[in-house]
């Protein structure tokens, strides 16, 4: 084997917020001594957008890829060219998270036509025989918690066959009545989703109830705006005929990575919305 | 003579002669005040092997008093007590003081130790609370089908516009792996169980080899068939063996991340805190419930998060306590309510596992389930039912497992009035009979049993058609048999349950509640009762031979008959006891019932017995037992068998009557004919009755008892020879005709003791013990020796020659073919000289009474002792024969050892101040060490005790032995 480079962060989570200083090692390993042209490390953070294939069109959702918005990107020299020993070398480094001028750190968010990502990358330049060596590492951002206390909105639902949106024969429903309250419409992404369903009265059988947690993203360029909904995950909370009138929990944990805050800024936009199904 | 030129290296043992002994005159008298020990005064000293823990237990009683040490160590040292310094504790001065010492300390030990104790039961569940792994096996045993069973992987399709990515992410823990959407089908229960234990193990190879996500998968799937009800009446054990894989699975988890916690240098205590973990292990843990906490189906989510329960630890110290309500609430989402209750059982199971002290959350499991009890009668459930042709009462019992259980986590340790309100919100439920039964079973019997008749009235008020009556009947009954109710209640309570259980047609049901209750009768009430009960039984299962199918139930009635009536008169004074044992008809069954009834009367009978209907109703109990023996019965059966009925046999005593109790034996013979230890013990009862009559008759035997004490012998002679153990037969030969000596029956002595003889030449060089091939020469040797010290009383035969038996003996003795390369022959010979050195003195050395041996009728006659002289010379020149062959052998060591032997008898019974046997002694001393194999320490030592003797009177001769001996010393 030859040499083998990794980065190591010291967060075991990789989650830094921002203006926190993100540290840790790269490590390298060998078992001869190493030669080399110099080894830099680079921070990068961007955003991708996708244009969605409905509002553009095959075509231009293909090619007419926005062109990615770096948010953060700094490089840092660590070595210079020479020689490494044999075994175990660790360089320590340290990246303050800190932007420029009147750009912010987003939090890292994977969706379908957005994404925020930041990665850690680590290049070893070698001479011409041998191959230059890369190592990449993504690490997590997450932005401060917001000050101030937010005041929980909770809200009551009812559920009937009147209430249901995009359903074509409204008669061949069978009668039923679901309410329920969330104890907050607005939550803290870092806690779950929670809040109380009772069925009241269903004339048929319930298969199942689940809970659908969709996000809204809004791309913006030059033809317009295309917003989009896509489903991040579906809950079932209720397997079965339930029983009537007993109070059935709402429980969701957001899952981290795919969803975000809710966000605005001139080019793009992520928002959460949920909905309860019935079979 | 033999010739010269044969006699190898003769000039060390000398010119042969014929050698006659010469023995010595002893004075038996004189050597035995000699030889006896002298009498030291006893002291008791401070000392004793058995008690030095007591004197280190003080020890660290005193240090604790210093306040250093911690209570811990004096008390474990105390635990440790030996059994036997426990018995000295009491009258050994050293251990009262130390016990009595510092009543303080000891008091605040105490205190200490139990502070701790109850500090622990706080934290985890004491050994009171049946385990789940003993009501495993019961559910799975309980819950059965024969009906097909199918493994279905459901196929999720998340619905609307999922992303690729998510959609992905989310069927990778949907599915096991590729194309593994497979529906196995038509599986019978066997191939199904089979199938879950490999996913047990391909759960544990996945995690093994590091395939954590795989691993998640097969638990997923798992878990997800607890969702599905078809086949219902398996879900219980269904629940059992997925429930054992969640296990499984939150033990790995907990330990992996529990590793990752120890730093190689310290392993963490075991209470310990969030705080003490690092971040990549509470990390990890966290993404285990990240991903747990995404899995979009309830029933799989539950399950899996409820086994991981144990991690919350990981994370924060309230993390449980916050989670067991959420998983609780959680349940309400479950439709099925044989599928919520399961999940509750289990929620339940791991919180006593994981956090026994959280009581609310159980409370809460089971209030819940209350609201939901409704649901059972339902139409969803209804109709579920039908399709499956399951009835209702069927249905019902499905959910006894899961009640029980919570019921019973509730139930432990819980104060009186929780369980009164647990049982008024019972009540107030429409058809509670299924959880009046789950009260019944899981609440405390004492509990139960102060209620019986609350209990009863409100099983009277079931619905006939829902949970089956005879089952709250059983659980009833099993609850009276561990708490007594109160006393003015219990004839009630009896006359009302049996109301009920008399009634049960079908004789299963019948025989499971009568079974219960019949412990109840017994231990409160008389054999009048127990004798109804009984009746009762047989005829409810003599019709049509329903008592086939209930042979394990007839035996747990035998058996709690037996065990609450140990007057063995009393109990077969119960009229219907033998016809109840007539309904044992399949054989196996009826001789582990006889095999019962022998064992208690073994155990329970104190004093011998003669009351004809104990004989009569144990004999043929016996009778029973014995006849099942046949070709194929095993030894160790056989063994136990025989055991039995000797202890039957032992039991038995007419008294003085001992005709009486001579036919008792005489009908036992023919009754036990088949079992070889039982005739060997009659031989010795019989043997023993005859000395019983001579010690009442004082030695003098009238007319009648000597007539009595020849029928006796008579009947060990004709017993002995339908043995086919050779040393059994041998040996009773000898003790039988010690037997005859002892009662003056000398003629029939004297055929025991040739029958004996003639049956020496019989005896086979291999003899299996314990079912191996052993020498027999080793029992042989034992058994001669035996036999010649007996012969030394027996008079001689007035018809027949002078020592006839000796002579005989020594005949047999020589023709028998002796194993190759051994000297066994020789010892015997040697042996054989102690005998006759005997046999001339002038007063034996021991006599039977009132039978005069050869001392007494002989009266030292020189004839006699030339007869006796003569045996000596052919015996020793067979020695020295043998000696010398050895020498050609080139066996010289053992040359030397039978030198040495030969040499020790001289010394012992020979009389030195013959010069021929002097010389004779010479050299044999000199032939042992003529090889170096003689062991120098045993030739010192001879030495020593020459040299003493020597210094006894009339022993001088021995000193100069003693210059004759020279010590050869070793190079």
């Amino acid at each position: 084997m030859g040499t083998a480079l990794d980065i190591k962060i010291k967060r075991a989570n990789k989650v830094y917020h921002c203006g926190e200083v993100l540290s840790g090692v790269v490590v390298i390993t060998s078992k001869d001594t190493v030669q080399h042209q110099g080894i830099s490390l680079t921070m990068e953070g961007a955003v991708n957008l996708q244009l969605s294939a409905k509002s553009v069109g095959m075509f231009e959702a293909f090619y007419n890829s926005v062109k990615p918005i770096q948010i953060i990107n700094s490089t840092l020299e660590m070595v210079k060219p020479g020689k490494l020993p044999s075994g175990k070398t660790e360089i320590p480094f340290e990246f303050p998270l800190l932007v420029k001028g009147n750009k912010v750190l987003y939090e890292t968010y994977h969706g379908v036509f957005v994404n925020i990502q930041y990665t850690l990358r680590c290049d070893m330049r070698r001479s011409l025989l041998a191959k230059d060596l890369t190592k990449a590492c993504e690490f997590i951002v997450h932005s401060q918690p917001q000050k101030g206390k937010l005041m929980p909105s909770p809200v009551d639902f009812t559920i009937t066959p009147e209430t249901l949106q995009n359903v074509k024969e409204r008669a061949l429903l069978p009668k039923f009545l679901i309410r329920g309250h969330l104890n907050s419409t607005n939550c803290i992404v870092t806690q779950p989703l929670m809040g109380e369903l009772v069925v009241e009265n269903a004339e048929a059988a319930i298969k199942s109830i689940e809970l659908q947690l969709v996000r809204v993203e809004t791309c913006g360029c030059a033809e317009g705006y295309a917003r989009d909904a896509t489903e991040i995950q579906n809950i079932q909370i209720a397997d079965g005929d339930v029983c009537r009138g007993l109070p059935i929990p709402v429980y969701m944990v957001f899952p981290r990575l795919f969803t975000c805050p809710t966000l605005e800024t001139t080019n793009f936009k992520v928002g959460g919305q949920d909905t309860d199904d019935r079979h | 003579r033999p010739p010269k030129g044969l006699l190898l290296r003769a000039e060390n043992i000398g010119e042969f002669e014929f050698f006659s002994l010469h023995a010595r005159i002893r004075n038996y008298t004189t050597e035995f005040e000699s030889c006896r020990l002298e009498a030291v005064s006893l002291e008791f000293g401070d000392y004793h092997p058995l008690k030095p823990i007591t004197v280190t237990e003080s020890k660290t009683k005193k240090m604790s008093r210093k306040g250093s040490t911690s209570s811990t160590s004096s008390s474990s040292s105390s635990s440790v007590m030996d059994p036997l310094s426990s018995v000295l504790d009491g009258t050994d001065p050293l251990s009262l003081f130390a016990a009595t010492a510092d009543p303080v300390t000891a008091a605040a030990n105490m205190d200490s130790t139990r502070k701790k104790r109850d500090k622990e039961d706080h934290l985890a569940v004491g050994s009171d609370f049946e385990p789940w792994s003993s009501k495993r096996g019961e559910i799975l045993a309980r819950y059965t089908t024969t009906e097909k069973l199918s493994i279905v992987s459901k196929v999720t399709t998340p619905g609307s516009a999922v992303s690729e990515k998510v959609r992905t992410r989310l069927e990778e823990l949907d599915d096991l792996e590729e194309g593994s959407q497979k529906e196995l089908l038509n599986l019978t229960q066997q191939d199904y169980i089979n199938r879950i234990e490999e996913l047990n193990q391909s759960l544990k190879d996945a995690w093994s080899s590091d395939q954590k996500v795989k691993a998640l998968k097969i638990v997923i799937q798992c878990s997800k068939l607890l969702s599905d009800t078809t086949v219902i009446q398996f879900y219980p054990s269904k629940f059992v063996l997925i429930t054992d894989i969640l296990d499984t699975f939150g033990k790995l988890v907990y330990e992996r991340i529990l590793s990752m916690c120890v730093d190689s240098r310290v392993s963490l205590p075991d209470n310990f805190t969030p705080e003490s973990i690092n971040d990549t292990a509470k990390e990890t843990c966290l993404n285990w419930f990240f991903k747990i906490a995404s899995i979009r189906e309830l029933i799989p989510r539950f399950y899996v998060e409820a086994a991981i329960l144990k991690c919350n630890k990981f994370l924060s110290k309230t993390g449980i306590s916050e989670c067991l309500p959420r998983l609780t609430s959680m349940i309400r989402g479950i439709g099925d309510p044989l599928v919520a209750v399961c999940a509750r059982a289990y929620l339940c199971r791991v919180g006593m596992e994981v956090a026994p002290h959280l009581k609310e959350s159980l409370n809460k499991n089971f209030f819940d389930f209350l609201l939901t009890f409704k649901q059972i009668h339902g139409d969803t459930v209804q109709n579920q039912l039908v399709v499956q042709c399951v009835e209702i009462p069927l249905y019902l019992t499905l959910y006894s497992p899961a009640i029980d259980w919570i019921l019973q986590c509730i139930a432990y340790r819980a104060p009186e009035g929780l369980l009164t309100e647990m049982m008024e919100r019972c009540k107030k439920l429409g058809n509670n009979a299924l959880l009046l039964n789950s009260v019944m079973s899981a609440f405390r019997a004492e509990f139960i049993a102060a209620r019986s008749m609350d209990f009863i009235a409100m099983i009277k008020e079931c619905d006939e058609s829902g949970f089956p009556k005879h089952l709250l009947f059983r659980s009833l009954g099993l609850n009276l048999a561990l708490a007594d109710p109160p006393e003015s209640d219990r004839l009630q309570i009896l006359n009302e349950a049996w109301k009920v259980i008399t009634k049960l047609k079908n004789p299963q049901d019948y025989i499971n509640c009568a079974e219960v209750w019949v412990e109840y009768t017994c231990r409160h009430f008389t054999k009048r009762e127990v004798n109804t009960v009984l009746a009762d039984v047989i005829k409810h299962m003599t019709p049509d031979r329903a008592f086939e199918e209930a042979y394990p139930q007839l035996q747990s009635i035998i058996q709690k008959v037996i065990t609450y009536f140990h007057d063995f008169s009393i109990l077969f004074s119960v009229e219907k006891f033998l016809p109840f044992l007539d309904m044992f008809q399949k054989e196996c069954v009826r001789v582990e019932v006889c095999k019962c009834i022998m064992e208690a009367f073994i155990k329970h009978q104190q004093e011998s017995t003669k009351d004809p209907v104990i004989l009569n109703a144990l004999l043929h109990v016996c009778k029973t037992m014995h006849d099942s023996v046949n070709a194929l019965t095993l030894e160790d059966e056989k063994r136990m068998l025989a055991a039995l009925i000797n202890g039957f046999i032992k039991m038995v005593s007419f008294g003085r009557d001992f005709e009486q109790q001579l036919s008792f034996y005489v009908e036992a013979r023919s009754m036990f004919c088949n079992l070889e230890p039982v005739l060997v013990q009659l031989i010795h009862s019989v043997n023993q009755l005859a000395m019983e009559t001579r010690k009442v008759m004082k030695g003098n035997h009238s007319r009648k008892t000597a007539a009595f004490v020849r029928a006796c012998v008579a009947f060990c002679f004709i017993t002995i020879p339908s043995l086919s153990s050779i040393f059994a037969r041998l040996n009773l030969y000898l003790h039988s005709g010690q037997v005859a000596l002892a009662n003056q029956c000398l003629s029939q002595a004297d055929a025991f003791f040739k029958a004996a003889v003639s049956l020496v030449p019989e005896v086979p060089k291999m003899i299996n013990i314990d079912g191996k091939m052993r020498p027999s020469e080793t029992f042989l040797l034992e058994f001669l020796c035996n036999f010649f010290s007996t012969l030394l009383i027996v008079p001689d035969h007035p018809e027949q020659g002078v020592l006839f038996l000796v002579r005989g003996l020594l005949n047999v003795i020589q023709d028998y073919t002796w194993e190759e390369n051994c000297d066994d022959k020789i010892r015997i010979y040697t042996n054989v000289l102690h005998l006759l050195s005997a046999m001339t003195q002038e007063t034996y050395i021991y006599h039977v009474d009132k039978v005069d041996s050869n001392d007494t009728l002989y009266g030292g006659d020189s004839k006699f002792l030339a007869e006796i002289n003569k045996v000596c010379e052919t015996v020793i020149t067979q020695i020295l024969d043998h000696l010398k062959t050895l020498g050609k052998d080139e066996a010289l060591k053992r040359q030397s050892q039978l030198a040495l032997y030969f040499f020790n008898t001289i010394l012992a019974h020979g009389d030195l101040r013959n010069n021929k046997l002097n010389q004779l002694s010479v050299n044999l001393w000199n032939l042992a060490q003529k090889h170096g194999f003689a062991d120098t320490k045993t030739m010192v030592k001879t030495l020593e005790y020459i040299k003493k003797r020597s210094k006894q009177p009339e022993m001088s001769h021995f000193a100069e032995l003693a210059l004759r001996l020279p010590l050869q010393s070793r190079t």
